[in-house]
């Protein structure tokens, strides 16, 4: 049984038509998910859970008391935490690891009735731009599979692309949901920091962190976070902030909204056709009564290295639990404290993300820290006002969401500078904690897909995706 | 040349809050191993921090008794460093901005001069686990894990260096664990370890105002052990010095068996905890209305009870320092006093009645049977002369027992002393006539004879007599 790629909306009408049962829904995907093997999406996959939720909610349909996402079958990255399942964020260290707790959104989507199908590759502990740092194996570009997805949300974008799951959930540090969205031809965006909650989402850098959706459509990313937003006891850092119903505002009107495009981010080393396909959504845009305003954040050149000390500080003291003691990997021939220690980890731990525990450790020690770490918060700062400023005179911002389409497999994991490159539009906007949407924009000449990105000010994700929306019907 | 010593003390408190600082386990102590823990304790992957806003209320408590500057704005850092107890590889705990900063306590010397104390900092933090090493539950060389500590409230209270012996940081110890306890933000237990004390020592030559290499004193686990791990580590270095040696900087271990200090690891070996601000914390803002609440719920401190008891019941000093040592005492003699027309009669009784049966049963005040109001009708009855001082104590000891008011034992067993002049001169007659020859020996001079008349005259009043009029009485009946 194959099902065909579909919208929530689509979906949920047939459902409650009964034209369709949820059921049978997972039983389809249960099959496509073994018939994609190859992709490597998933490293989880939860067909006892899901079958016996998709009998409860098509009795749950039939009485009329469906939820918001009922049977919508929903693919999880492998960093989230459900309750009785494994929890690997693809790592040898957390390999057998049993969660005994569910995060807060895993807790929303199923209350919403959606289906979760089971858990998808990552790049380990979400460091890397490829899924190449699995330990699992990396996940493969549907379009083409010798390419990458993407990273390190690659499992959840694969699984949407290839149909394998109606939507995703992912998480955004530094433009892990966005980047392989635009790699796999996907929606995909990252909220603003605080809007959803963090409670159960494996930290890797804290302050950067944020869970968000990949999907089919604009609209279904909006049903989605309408789910999953809002404000959380058990995350000091989720924001008391009102969750608006995102998927009415869509009506495909952009009239004079004003769109900035930062010239930081078209100025060379960008690929041709993303380039083009960037003026052509501005030709789009402009058609249709929006006003386009070149804006500039200066301090965009900037934002790699002061992502890398962040992110990294934040991970060295993250990571510093999976230490062999209480859960986790632990080495067979520790013969004393420090043993299990350096052992546990040299063995549980892949090359990117020692290479990033040390570097985390370096820019805090004693002696270091004002040189880098304190530096780096004050250029934080700047980045964060350079958006500020911009939002003066623009709802929106427009980027390209990549420099170039997906590269293949091995092409950068010899040069983990090269890699860190790939994430030179997406890394700004988590420093600043605005909101980001990608959204397939066109292929390039060689049928990969091109993403676009679109920025919005803090907690305004309602113009992010009314624009998204008018640019993913309006797309050449 | 003669040396003196610098001390300054770090004091660990853990709070009495009911719940952890981060997550809502509970924090009794004496729990079963590991029966007080969740995911966010136990440093599962993927739990966040919330902070308990109890502890922050019994840090800013500590922190205005202190006189100490409350912080409006506080951040909370991660310490880093790998131990098997600390599930998270870091401890939560204040590193910049900490929440009370500058503030001092007085101590009073010997001789009663008082000398102010600084206090650098107060902040809050998470406590660590426990390794248990036992025997009784270990096979080979294994440790186990107690993680119940984990997550239980602490504050960490950072004097200036201006301890100057052993004997001052005994005081000031002893002063702090009387504020907290007055407080009612930890129960001061050093034994327990719910009072945590470390020293960093160095000495000078006298009138050399730069200070020495200092060595940090941990493991002093009593009030004793203190005073006597600083005397000894004083001594230590002042015989390096004297033999033309150096002091290392480093950390030692108190040894209460061997008596000594050992060393720990040196400077070189000294941890670098790479604090960082804690990024799943948002930064905690402490308003003018939340601290002038608090301030206004603060009680009256030892230090002002003392003065007013003094001040207000007219008792010696000696009084009000052995009434105020603990707030719960000062309480019951305050609500007693307020009852009683005579002050010091109050405090003898408390100071010397009820305390000694406090030490006899082992109880805390608050579970002592008699209550102030029906204490205090024990006492009126004594000073308006209706029962004697021998009674009294008869009652007391039934009130202790039998849940009985004084004045209905009193009452039941007839016992209100007899002042009635006729009365008692009809026993004295009869006392005089029975006795004739101490009598006689008595009016030859033998003065003491007089204490064996009384003592018949008490007797044959079943201890009722008015011991004031019936000594008149007896007198000037024995000068006829």
């Amino acid at each position: 049984m194959d099902f065909p790629k579909t919208t929530i909306r689509a979906f949920q009408e047939k459902l409650f038509r009964g034209e369709q049962s949820v059921v049978a829904a997972v039983a389809a995907y249960l099959q496509r998910i073994a018939a994609a093997k190859n992709l490597n999406a998933f490293l989880t996959i939860l067909d006892d859970r899901a079958n016996a939720r998709a009998h409860a909610i098509d009795a749950k349909i039939k009485r009329g008391a469906a939820g918001k996402l009922a049977g919508v079958i929903i693919a999880v990255k492998d960093i989230l935490a459900m309750k009785g399942e494994r929890l690997t964020c693809g790592s040898r260290i957390l390999e057998n690891f049993v969660s005994p707790y569910d995060a807060t959104i895993i807790q929303k989507l199923e209350a919403a009735d959606a289906i979760i199908i089971g858990k998808t590759n990552m790049d380990e502990f979400a460091m890397g731009s490829s899924t190449e740092n699995s330990a699992f194996g990396p996940a493969k570009n549907p379009i083409n599979p010798d390419y990458v997805p993407g990273g390190s949300s690659g499992g959840s974008a694969v699984a949407v692309a290839a149909n394998l799951a109606m939507a995703a959930l992912g998480s955004d540090t530094g433009g892990s949901i966005r980047q392989p969205a635009a790699l796999c031809g996907v929606v995909g965006m990252k909220p603003t920091y605080g809007r959803v909650s963090r409670f159960g989402l494996v930290a890797f850098a804290s302050s950067l962190d944020q869970v968000g959706p990949l999907a089919h459509s604009v609209e279904d990313v909006a049903r989605i976070l309408e789910v999953i937003c809002g404000h959380d006891e058990r995350d000091s850092t989720s924001a008391p902030v009102a969750v608006e119903e995102f998927s009415r505002f869509l009506d495909g009107e952009v009239k004079g909204k004003v769109v900035g495009l930062p010239k930081e981010y078209l100025a060379g080393g960008v690929q041709k056709e993303i380039h083009a396909a960037v003026t052509a959504a501005k030709a789009r845009l402009q058609e249709a009564g929006a006003v386009i305003k070149e804006v500039s954040l200066p301090h965009t050149r900037y934002a790699i290295a002061t992502y890398y000390i962040i992110c990294t500080a934040e991970a060295s003291a993250n990571l510093a639990r999976y230490d062999g003691a209480r859960y986790g990997h632990r080495s067979r021939d520790a013969q004393s404290l420090e043993e299990m220690y350096v052992k546990s980890r040299s063995e549980g731990f892949g090359a990117e993300v020692k290479r990033r525990i040390m570097l985390g450790t370096y820019v805090l020690s004693s002696g270091y820290y004002d040189a880098y770490y304190r530096r780096a918060q004050k250029v934080r700062t700047l980045i964060r006002r350079d958006f500020e400023q911009a939002f003066k005179e623009c709802d929106v911002l427009l980027t390209p969401t990549t420099p170039t389409t997906a590269f293949k497999l091995g092409e950068k994991t010899a040069d983990p500078l090269e890699m860190y490159l790939a994430d030179i539009f997406t890394v700004s906007i988590n420093l600043a904690g605005v909101p980001a949407i990608s959204i397939p924009f066109g292929v390039d000449a060689k049928g990969l897909p091109i993403g676009l990105q679109i920025i919005g000010k803090a907690f305004d994700e309602k113009n992010v995706l009314q624009t998204a929306h008018f640019l993913e019907t309006a797309h050449p | 040349m003669k040396y003196e010593p610098v001390i300054g003390l770090e004091v660990h408190a853990q709070l009495l809050t009911e719940s952890k600082i981060f997550c809502r386990c509970g924090t009794a102590f004496g729990a079963p191993q590991n029966s007080q823990v969740c995911p966010i304790c136990l440093g599962m992957p993927g739990v966040l921090p919330v902070l308990n806003r109890q502890a922050v209320a019994f840090a800013i408590r500590m922190g205005l008794a202190t006189n100490c500057r409350i912080a409006a704005h506080s951040i909370f850092a991660r310490k880093n460093y790998f131990y098997p107890d600390l599930p998270k590889g870091y401890q939560i705990s204040q590193y910049e901005e900490p929440l009370c900063e500058n503030g001092w306590v007085e101590i009073e010397m010997e001789g009663g001069a008082l000398k102010r104390i600084g206090l650098t900092r107060i902040h809050l933090e998470e406590d660590a686990g426990k390794s248990v090493h036992a025997e009784e539950y270990v096979a080979g060389n294994e440790t186990l894990i107690d993680v119940n500590r984990c997550g239980t409230p602490l504050i960490e209270i950072v004097s200036e260096p201006d301890i100057r012996s052993p004997r001052e940081a005994y005081l000031y110890l002893n002063r702090l664990r009387q504020l907290v306890r007055y407080l009612g933000i930890c129960d001061g237990n050093m034994e327990e370890g719910s009072l945590r004390c470390d020293a960093n020592i160095s000495i000078r030559p006298i009138g050399e105002e730069k200070f020495g290499v200092k060595t940090e004193l941990k493991n002093m686990n009593s009030f004793r052990n203190v005073e006597k791990a600083i005397e000894f580590e004083i001594n230590r270095q002042t015989q390096l010095l004297e033999a033309g040696g150096r002091v290392v900087q480093q950390t030692m271990l108190w040894d209460a068996n061997d008596g000594k200090v050992l060393p720990m690891r040196s400077k070189e070996e000294a941890h670098d905890y790479r604090y960082f601000p804690e990024p799943d914390l948002v930064p905690l803002r402490i308003d003018e209305k939340w601290r002038e609440e608090i301030q206004a719920s603060l009680p009256e401190l030892p230090w002002a009870r003392r003065h007013r008891f003094i001040e207000h019941y007219g008792l010696p000093k000696y009084d009000a320092e052995v009434l105020t040592e603990e707030q719960a005492v000062a309480e019951f003699f305050d609500a007693t006093a307020r009852l009683v027309k005579d002050a010091k009669l109050t405090s003898n009784w408390v100071m010397g009645e009820v305390l000694r049966v406090l030490k006899e049963q082992k109880i805390d005040i608050t579970q002592f049977a008699i209550k102030p109001a029906a204490f205090a009708e024990l006492l009126n009855l004594m000073a308006a002369g209706t029962i004697s001082a021998k009674i009294a104590k008869e009652i007391f000891e039934a009130m202790l027992t039998g849940g009985k008011s004084a004045k209905t034992i009193v009452a039941e067993k007839g016992l209100v002393q007899v002042s009635d002049t006729g009365v008692i001169e009809k026993a004295v007659d009869a006392i005089i006539a029975a006795h004739p020859q101490e009598v006689a020996r008595y009016r030859n001079g033998e003065e003491k004879v007089f204490g064996f008349l009384v003592g018949q005259l008490m007797k044959a009043t079943q201890g009722k007599a008015n011991p004031k009029v019936a000594n008149e009485v007896l007198r000037s009946k024995l000068a006829n």
